[in-house]
This record gives C-alpha cells, structure tokens and sequence, in this order.
C-alpha cells in the first residue's frame, strides 16, 4: 500500500521517535510513504491566533501540493497537523469567501480530491489483523490508557472521526497488539497544548490530571497519537515529579512505537530510547512477559 | 446576516466565524468544560456576554481569548451550534488588527516567535524559536533543565530544514497577518 | 348571472398593500358583476350584513369575496349568503391576502393582481351549479387511543355523557406514565393514590370497551363513520378467564432475565408478569422471548397452577374491528434516552454525561421509581450502583432539550417543576443530604407553579446553580460533576453520589406510524399537529379525529387532563347530531363517456370508486363503469386528473369553472 506523507515539523524534530516507529512499523507491513515534496509548516496553533485566513492557506498550500504531485490519501501522524488539514479542507469546500481570499492569497487554485487520514485511521486502512497475526510478544498483562487528546475527534461535525466523547478506534488498535486497555475518564481532556512554553503550569497541571487518572485506573502505559500530548505527557512529566515527589512514573508511547513492539521490532529503531521517561524497565518486563508498574 | 445597524466589531466577528454573538444563550456550559478557566478570571460564556453587552474592551481586554487552547470542548458540547473556540481565535485577530495590547503577552510572543520561524524556514524550528521567544521575554532560563538531554537524544536539531518555497510562505504570512503582529 | 363582488380590507392586513375601493371600482364593470363594494371587516357582523343586503336589494345570484383564505372565512360567508337565500356553493373568495397582501409590498402591482384574482373568481362563479350537502349518519360511539391520564380522562368524559368508548392501550395495563410517579406537583399528591381510582372507574364503568395490550392496526372512513380495526396482541392468558390471583406470576421461573419497564430497567420481572401491583386490568401476559415453555417447550408451571384454566399457550393475536364516529389520540410521549447515535440522525447523544456508563446517572423517570413506595427500592432513597444513601445529589435540567446542537430546540415545560419537585422528595428522606440543581431557567408559570419552585430554595434549602455542566465521571465511586455559575462567575465542581438528569419529553417511537395510519399531520419530532395553534387546540387536519395531552406537544398533568375533557366535548359536539353534513364536493362520473378502465380506482386514496353495472331494459350488462361513493369521496380531484376520458369531474371545481378562471387571467397576456 501506498500513502503520501506530511510528517509536519515536530516529527521531523522533537518528535523524531514518532516518525522513526512509524516508518520502521510501515517497512514491516509493506506500505510506503511518500513524503510530500517541499511541504511547509501547516500552522498548528500559531496561525489561527493570528489570522483565520492564514490558519487556512498554510494547510491549503500542502493539499494543493499533495494534490499536484498527484496523491490521493495522505497521512498525517500530529493529530494538530490532520486536524488543521481538515478543517482547512471543510472550509474551503463549504465557504465561498475563504476559497477565493485562499486561492488569491497563495496564487494558485484549490481542488478537492484528498482524503487525509490520521494515524489511526491509517492502521485501519492497513488492516488491524496484519497487526494481530504479526504480533510476537504477549502483551496479555499491558493495561494501555488510551489518550486521544483533542484534536483528533475534535471538531466531530468536520472530522466525523469517532466518538468525540468516548472514542474506541486507538482501543481496537492496542486490542489487535493483545495489550489491554483500560477504560478511564481523561481519555479526551486537554492536555494543555501550545502552551507547553509560554504557560509551562498550565500544562503542568492539566497534564498531571491525565496521567493521576491513568494511574488510577491502573494502566502501565499512555499511548498516544499526537506529539504535543507525547510532549506534554512525557517531557513535562519529569517537571511534575520534580514538583510532585514521591509520584509513579509511567511511560508514555505513541501509538506506532506500541505495535513496533508487539511486532518484536527493535525498541531503538523505534525512538524508544529518545524519551524523557524511561521506558527501559517497560521493555525489559515485557520482553520476560512481566509488567512493572 | 447582513444588517445595517450592526456594530463594525460584532460584523467582524460574524465574518470570521460565520456566527452570530446572539446566538449564544450563556448557559456556561462552555466554561464549565474549559480546561483552563480557571487561569482567568472573565469565564468564556462572560466574554461573549461582553460581546453581547456590547462592551468591546472588556471582550478584547480578557485573558481568555490568549490563553484558550484551542482544545474545542466547547464548541463540540455546545447546545446552540456555537464555537466559542472560534469566537475566541476571531477576537484575538481582531485584538492585533486594533492594536490592543494582549491581556497575556507570553502567549502572544510565543506565537510570534513561531511564525517567525515558518516565515523563514517555511517549518517550524526548535531552537530557533526557543531563542526568539526567551530573548522576546526574557525568561533565559527557562526549560534550561530539559535542554540537555533533548539535545543529547538528538531531538533539536542545530540547523533548521529550509524548504525550498520560503520566499513564497514568507508573503503568504506577511500578507495574512499584517498589521497584525505588534 | 347577478354576482355581487365584496372586498375586504381586512383591517391593515390587505387594506395596507391593497388599494380595496379601486378594486372594488375596477370590479363593478366586470360583465355579470351588478354590485361591488369593499368593507373593512367583511367577516364581522356588520360587514356580513353588507353582503346579505345587497344580495336582497339587488337580487343576486352568486357573490365573489375578495378576502382571507377560504380556510379561515368560507365557512362564515357561505353561511351568511345561504341565510339570505342564496345555495351557498355559489359563493367563491379571491384570496387577496396569503395570495396577495401578505406576499407582496408593491400597492400597484398587488391592487393589479387583486383585480385579476376576483374577475378569475367572477368568471368561475358564473359556471357554479347550486350543490346540495350530503348527509350521513353519525356512529356515536368514540375510540380513545392511549390509555395514561389524557385517555382515561377522555374516556370517562364521553362515557358519562351517555355514549360508548372504545379505549385502546397498548401496554398490558393502562395508567401510563403518570402510574410511575411517586408524587405530582405542586401538590405533592401521591400518584397513583389520586390516579388508580379512575382507573378502576374506566374498568368498571358499563359503556367503557377497554381493549388493553392492543394497538390500533388500521382506521379507514371519516369523521362520524370510521371503521378501525384494532390488534389485540396475545397476552397467553385467557382474560375472560382470569381472576388476577397472582398465583402463576408469583409461581414463574424465570425472574431475573427481563428488565421490568415499569421500573424503568432498575428492575427485573419475571416472564410471566404484572406491570405493577395496582395494574388495570389485573391480568398477567407472557413474555414470549424469555418464557422457558416458548423457548424449549418445558416448564408450563403457571398452567399448573392456575385454578381456572386460563393459560393458553397457542393464543394468537387477534384483529377486531370496531365502528366508531370520532377518535382521541392520547398517545401520550416517551423520555429522550441519551445513547450512541449515527451521525444522520437528530440526536447525537449526550456521552459527556455519561448516562448508560455510570449506573449512578439516572433520567427523571428512574428517580421516580427510586422515590416511589412501589418501586425498586421501596421508597427508600438508594442509588442504584451499591444501593447506598446518596449523601449528595445533582439534578441537571434541560437535557436534550433547548439543544439546538445535539437534542430538541424546544423546551420541555415539565422539567423545571419535577426537578424541584425531586429535589424536595429528596430532602425529605435524607435531612443531612445536600441537593444541586443546574438550570439555566426557571419556567414555572402554572398555578402555585413558581411559589412550589422557591419553596424548593427557600424551604427545603435545595442549592440552585445557574449554568450547565459540561462533563461528569467517576473517581473513586464518586461522580465528579463539572459545571459552572454563571451568575457569580464561578467554576463549580462537585463529587456527587448520583446524578439525575431531566431529559426531553418527546414523541413516542411510533407516532409517525400511527399519525400516518390515522392520516393526521404531525412535525418533525413526530407529535401530531393541532389544527390551529391558538384557536383549534385539540382538533387536527383530519375531521372527527381529536387530540389530548403529551402526545401533542409537551405537557403536564392539569393541562392533559383539561385538554382530553376538550377532546371529549368535540367528540360530544359531533355526537349531538344524528346526521353529519358533508360538503358536496365530490367526484362524479359521466357514465356515458366512462369507458370503464378503472384507473381512477387505481388511483383512488380513500377507496371510494366502485364498479357500478349499466343495464338494459332486458336486464343485460351493456357496460361496467365507475361510481363515486360520495359518503367516502374526500373531493382531493386524482381521479379527475388521472381519467383519460375526462368522464369524472369533481363538483365545485368542474372543467369549465377550473378553464373560465385560467381563460379570464390568460387575456391580460
């Protein structure tokens, strides 16, 4: 299978992992991306604080890139990243004034004819029993929290991408690598977002509340599908131990590096040792099918 | 929803969003779901009731239209098939377009320094928008702590991925946003 | 001819944008046209008597009204012409206001427009025959569908008056909703005490027909002969038989498998049940889908036991049919429940809530089965999930309803009193307990409605927050409840031990079906259509079919009940002649041209096109044509559109009136 690509900046940069497990997972399964040439930034919290029409144009530029070069699907792994495209795509398809500023502002005219798809959305077109009949580790005694974050079933009316209020997709995904996820409450809150620099408590504490309810609902690890979240969840995490001593550390990884696992694939090619929280000990249990906490 | 007897911000407003402010019946159910309300003091539901009220200031004054993370709880649980999220994003333009000075200025920086970036590299560059912002704000020593490792793992790259369009993306983004960024 | 032409200037309403008098002017030089003037208020009394003046003064044949819709006014001119002696289907209006007046802002061209409607009425009329209405007789007998409150009320109302009911319910006992409460407001009577007796004066009463677990299959005819033929679903009991001892019920097996829907799924029951102990009729029904016998063919144990004989296994269900004059829908309406839909349809659910996850989240009806004496919990104050007293209670109002977004756009009226309503029963049990309420209004604007609301607040010390919530869920067996208040600007957040949410009364899941089976109009959250909203509140589109309580629109119990007695005394309106007069406007079949091809029959929605033998002196049948029966003829012209020969012609609105009014406007071309 075939797909074309828009990494968007952070897995070309702090979300390095993110991109490495992705194409490491996709080589196993025999699907190629193709990265769309020359693709520029597609504005993610930036360009809808400053100007509507920006928030617009920036994804435009992309499709219409994607487009010429003559693709039909596209993935997009951020959940900010599809979530912008997508947006970007309704209104230019339904608001006459935005597609005429867009195409005036970029020079260039706008097409429909992309289907951009987000990371979940990928495995299910992959097919989630490749992911079942390939998996060599038992993850019997994983207990997954799945965090969605917001963006990715966030405005449901333009997504129309599962339950905006209690998704399953990531669960059927993490169910197909034989791990078990839990069902708890955060699933969909905020994990603070964009302002991971400019208001580092806010994060801090919205982040924390995620990670209080996946402990108390005794999962072993956070998989999530959106760097930000990775970020937010991870590299903040040390902070909010810092603060907060004496608490649980528990891992978080993205979704791609989870089925890289189940496969038996090589926890360093898939960016496993690029976190800030440790996920050596998660390996090391489940590679002696134990789970540590 | 032309009007002729329609105030020039609540048309803007309507234009951006393609919502009308009277549309909003301030149940607070958004406010209710907003994940970081309580760093403000003027709720989502109150900045719309501004809005309404017709006390432009106060609306564009707030701390809510910066510090709104564009999570959308809001808009998906609204009952009235309103988007405060949206209101939000369209006050804050139209906040720069009149030059009122932002209620928080780290957030409006932070999104300065990142276009910056973009407006450059046509992507987003670590490093450079860390510098930019810690030199807009002054706060140098910020995330200092985490800058090792990430540089040691090999996460913030010393050079930033140039695409090949800049020019273009540049006046794409002059052209959006001016007037816009002070 | 001699016609008279009136207009109206029907107060602003055509006089603004209609120039009458030049109308007027323009119409007295019609041919034929002898009079013409216009009067503010044609329909007044005054204005009535202008017109039955002229026609006696000027000796006038037909009369031509420029005014409102013939819906509102043809009643009342035909009237007043017929009075003074004219047949009155020689009367037409020109419908110079929704037609003209109230489409149109330009006074020249709509005065122009005026002038052509009324000369294309001018010349019809001039083609009108003078028509004789038909009468039929009136079956004075009512059926009431839908056995809660409304119908029972209805039922009484019609049966006391001295005529026959035919009550239809469709569950096995009637009492509907109003049987599940615990108390009603605003007097806190206790329910079923102040319902039960009237249900049993429905049993017992002589010239009440209750036909209990059945539905109403199919209605044919009109108003004052309907014919309808009702499904009594098999209850596998013998109900002539049965003494409603209670033995087999009590004797079942099966107990714990079916959700009682009595009690709102906080119960099970057995398969062989009773809805409640105070049921009418007090016989029990089978549940065939969970009843061991009709599974495998074992147990029969409530045969067994029962002394008379009244199980019977092979009883099927049985199609009865009933003649009947007019019909009252009291259907009565269901609670929105809040789960998953797919994204086409209206609702979208409300998951943030999280109703159908957490046990403790509970809709309106379940509180009351909580509340009540008769319920799961036997009054006790218990929360479902670990049957403990809540310590702290959350009552959020308007769920589902004033959503534009994700539920109804309308209010629910009912909500704001039965959640003080609970919030009260709530304190009442548990003193130390703490009650929360988030409205976004208060709408108590009946009787003693808005004083029981404050006595909530005031007296029983009911905490009111004003805003919605955005999201619960559960910690540590607790519900964390997120909302806010608006009015201090506050977040509110509360660790609650149950939560019950007043959700949207809407219409019930078959309405649409029956309203269509009934041919009654209904909108699009299925409650069936009134036929005008301020002054025909209980009537609808279709003659001698009536309507009462919820099943129209949402509605308390007084207002229920008022309206099934108004439902009822249109009923016995209807009842009060022994012949109904119908209007002459029907099909009818030139029998010499007819060729007999039937296709009108075919096309024919009220079945009224029979087959009629034309025969000689010597008895032969030279040909077969068609016949209008015109007691089922409803006069809507398909047959006279669908006829190749154009041998059927509907009478008032023949051919050569339909062409004179197309010819008379196709000149000003």
């Amino acid at each position: 299978m075939k797909f074309g690509y828009y990494p968007g900046c952070s897995l070309s940069g702090t979300a390095k992992e993110f991109d490495l497990s992705l194409k490491e997972v996709l080589k196993y399964l025999d699907t190629d991306l193709l990265e769309i040439n020359d693709w520029c930034c597609c504005g993610a919290s930036s360009a809808h604080s400053a100007s509507h029409l920006l928030s617009v144009a920036l994804p435009a530029r992309n499709l219409i890139l994607a487009k010429e070069q003559g693709m039909k699907e596209i993935v997009a792994p951020c959940a900010a990243c599809f979530n912008r495209l997508k947006v970007a795509q309704h209104e230019l398809q339904n608001d006459e004034h935005i597609r005429i500023n867009t195409e005036e502002l970029l020079d260039t005219k706008y097409s429909d004819g992309i289907n951009v798809l987000n990371l979940i959305s990928l495995f299910q077109q992959i097919g989630l029993e490749k992911i079942k009949s390939n998996a060599k580790v038992d993850f019997s005694k994983l207990n997954v929290a799945c965090y969605y974050g917001c963006l990715l079933v966030r405005p449901h009316d333009i997504l129309k991408f599962d339950d905006p209020e209690n998704p399953t997709t990531m669960e059927e995904v993490v169910k197909a690598t034989g791990a078990k996820p839990v069902d708890w409450n955060f699933k969909v809150e905020c994990c603070g977002a964009a302002h991971s620099i400019a208001h580092t408590e806010i994060v801090e504490n919205l982040s924390m509340k995620i990670l209080d309810d996946a402990i108390n609902y005794k999962a072993n690890v956070i998989v999530v599908a959106c760097p930000m979240c990775h970020s937010n969840l991870d590299m903040r995490q040390k902070n909010i131990i810092k603060h907060n001593p004496g608490r649980n550390k528990i891992p978080i990884l993205y979704l791609s590096q989870l089925i890289g696992l189940s496969l038996g694939l090589d926890h360093k090619k898939l960016g496993l040792d690029l976190h800030f929280i440790d996920t050596a000990p998660l390996i090391a249990s489940l590679s002696e099918n134990e789970v540590a906490v | 929803m032309e009007n002729n007897h329609v105030h020039p911000t609540i048309q803007k407003i309507i234009n951006l969003t393609n919502q009308n402010p009277a549309n909003c019946y301030q149940c607070g159910k958004c406010s209710a779901g907003c994940p970081v309300r309580d760093y403000f003091d003027d709720s989502p539901n109150r900045v719309i009731r501004f809005i309404q009220l017709g006390l432009y200031d106060r609306a564009l004054k707030s701390k809510a239209i910066w510090l709104c993370a564009g999570c959308q709880t809001c808009s998906s649980r609204c009952p009235q098939n309103f988007e405060p999220a949206k209101f939000m994003d369209a006050l804050r333009e139209i906040a720069s377009e009149e030059g009122i000075a932002p209620s928080d200025k780290n957030v409006k920086k932070f999104h300065k320094a990142f276009l910056n970036q973009i407006k450059n590299n046509g992507r987003s560059f670590e490093l450079g928008l860390i510098r930019d912002y810690k030199l807009a704000t002054g706060k140098l020593f910020q995330d200092i702590d985490a800058a090792p490792t990430a540089i040691l793992k090999g996460k913030i790259g010393f050079t930033p991925h140039k695409i090949k369009d800049t020019k273009k993306i540049k006046s794409i983004i002059d052209k959006a946003v001016k007037g816009k960024t002070k | 001819m001699r016609i008279g032409v009136f207009i109206c200037h029907c107060g602003e309403n055509i006089g603004r944008t209609v120039d009458c008098p030049s109308v007027a002017s323009a119409c007295a030089n019609f041919s034929g046209v002898v009079h013409a003037e216009d009067y503010k208020y044609m329909c007044s009394d005054p204005g009535q008597n202008l017109i039955k003046q002229a026609i006696k003064e000027k000796n006038l044949d037909a009369v031509v009204v420029g005014s409102c819709s013939p819906h509102m006014h043809e009643k009342t001119f035909r009237k007043a012409c017929s009075d003074a002696g004219i047949n009155p289907f020689l009367v037409e209006m020109a419908n110079l206001r929704e037609h003209c007046s109230w489409i149109h802002d330009d006074v020249p061209s709509a005065t122009r427009k005026a002038i052509d409607l009324v000369r294309m009425l001018v010349e019809k009329v001039k083609f009108n025959e003078p028509l004789i209405p038909i009468r039929v007789p009136v079956t004075k007998r009512a059926l009431v569908i839908g056995g809660g409150i409304s119908g029972i009320q209805a039922s009484l109302d019609i049966a006391n008056a001295g005529y026959e009911v035919v009550l239809v319910e469709k569950e096995p006992s009637i009492g509907g909703h109003m049987s599940q409460l615990s108390e009603t407001f605003p007097t806190l009577d206790c329910s079923q005490c102040i319902l039960t007796p009237r249900m049993v004066e429905v049993y017992q009463h002589p010239r009440i027909k209750l036909v209990s677990y059945s539905e109403v299959e199919n209605v044919e005819g009109f108003i004052g002969n309907f014919s309808v033929t009702i499904r009594k679903k098999a209850r596998s009991v013998k109900d002539e038989l049965c003494t409603g001892c209670g033995l087999c019920v009590q004797k079942c097996p099966i107990k714990k498998v079916a959700l009682s829907d009595f009690d709102e799924g906080l119960a099970t029951r057995p398969a062989m049940y009773v809805p409640f102990p105070q049921a009418v009729p007090n016989i029990p029904v089978i549940d065939r889908s969970v009843c061991t016998y009709f599974k495998t063919g074992k147990c029969q144990l409530c045969k067994k036991v029962c002394g008379r004989e009244a199980i019977d296994f092979e009883q099927q269900d049985q199609l009865i049919k009933e003649d009947v004059g007019a019909i009252i829908v009291a259907t009565g309406y269901k609670l929105y429940t809040i789960d998953k839909k797919p994204d086409e349809s209206m609702i979208k659910g409300y998951g943030e809530y999280g109703y159908g996850k957490f046990k403790d989240v509970v809709d309106g009806l379940q509180f009351e089965r909580i509340a009540s004496a008769s319920g799961p919990t036997s009054g006790e104050m218990l929360r479902p999930s670990d049957k403990t007293t809540p310590k702290k209670i959350v009552f959020i109002q308007c769920v589902g309803s004033r959503d534009e977004s994700k539920g109804f756009s309308y209010c629910s009226k009912i909500c704001c009193m039965y959640t003080a309503k609970h919030a009260m029963l709530y304190k009442h049990k548990v003193h130390d307990g703490e009650a929360y309420v988030f409205y976004m209004d208060i709408r108590a604007g009946g009787k003693n409605y808005d004083e029981f609301v404050r006595r909530a607040i005031e007296e029983d010390g009911v905490k009111y927050i004003r805003g919605r919530v955005s999201k619960i869920y559960e910690e540590n067996g607790k519900l964390i409840v997120k909302g806010e208040d608006t009015l201090a600007g506050v977040r509110v957040e509360i660790d609650a031990d149950m939560v019950v949410l007043a959700t949207a009364m809407i219409a019930q899941n078959d309405s649409v079906k029956l309203a269509q089976t009934l041919s009654v109009s209904y909108d699009k959250y299925g409650f069936f259509n009134e036929s005008h909203p301020k002054l025909k509140p209980v009537e609808t589109s279709t003659g001698g079919i009536f309507l009462a309580g919820a099943c129209n629109a949402p509605r308390d119990i007084p207002d229920s009940v008022s309206m099934a007695s108004a439902a009822a005394a249109k009923a016995l309106v209807l009842f009060g002649s022994d012949v109904l007069e119908r209007e002459p406007v029907v099909a009818k079949v030139n029998e010499a041209t007819c060729a007999g091809c039937f296709y009108c029959q075919k096309v024919c929605a009220y079945n009224a096109i029979e087959q009629k033998e034309i025969k000689d002196r010597q008895g032969n049948v030279i040909k077969v044509v068609a016949y209008v029966n015109s007691g089922l003829c409803q006069g809507c012209g398909t047959c006279n559109a669908t006829c190749p020969s154009k041998s059927v012609e509907l009478l008032g609105f023949k051919d050569d009136q339909i062409f004179a009014q197309i010819n008379s406007f196709a000149e000003v071309f």
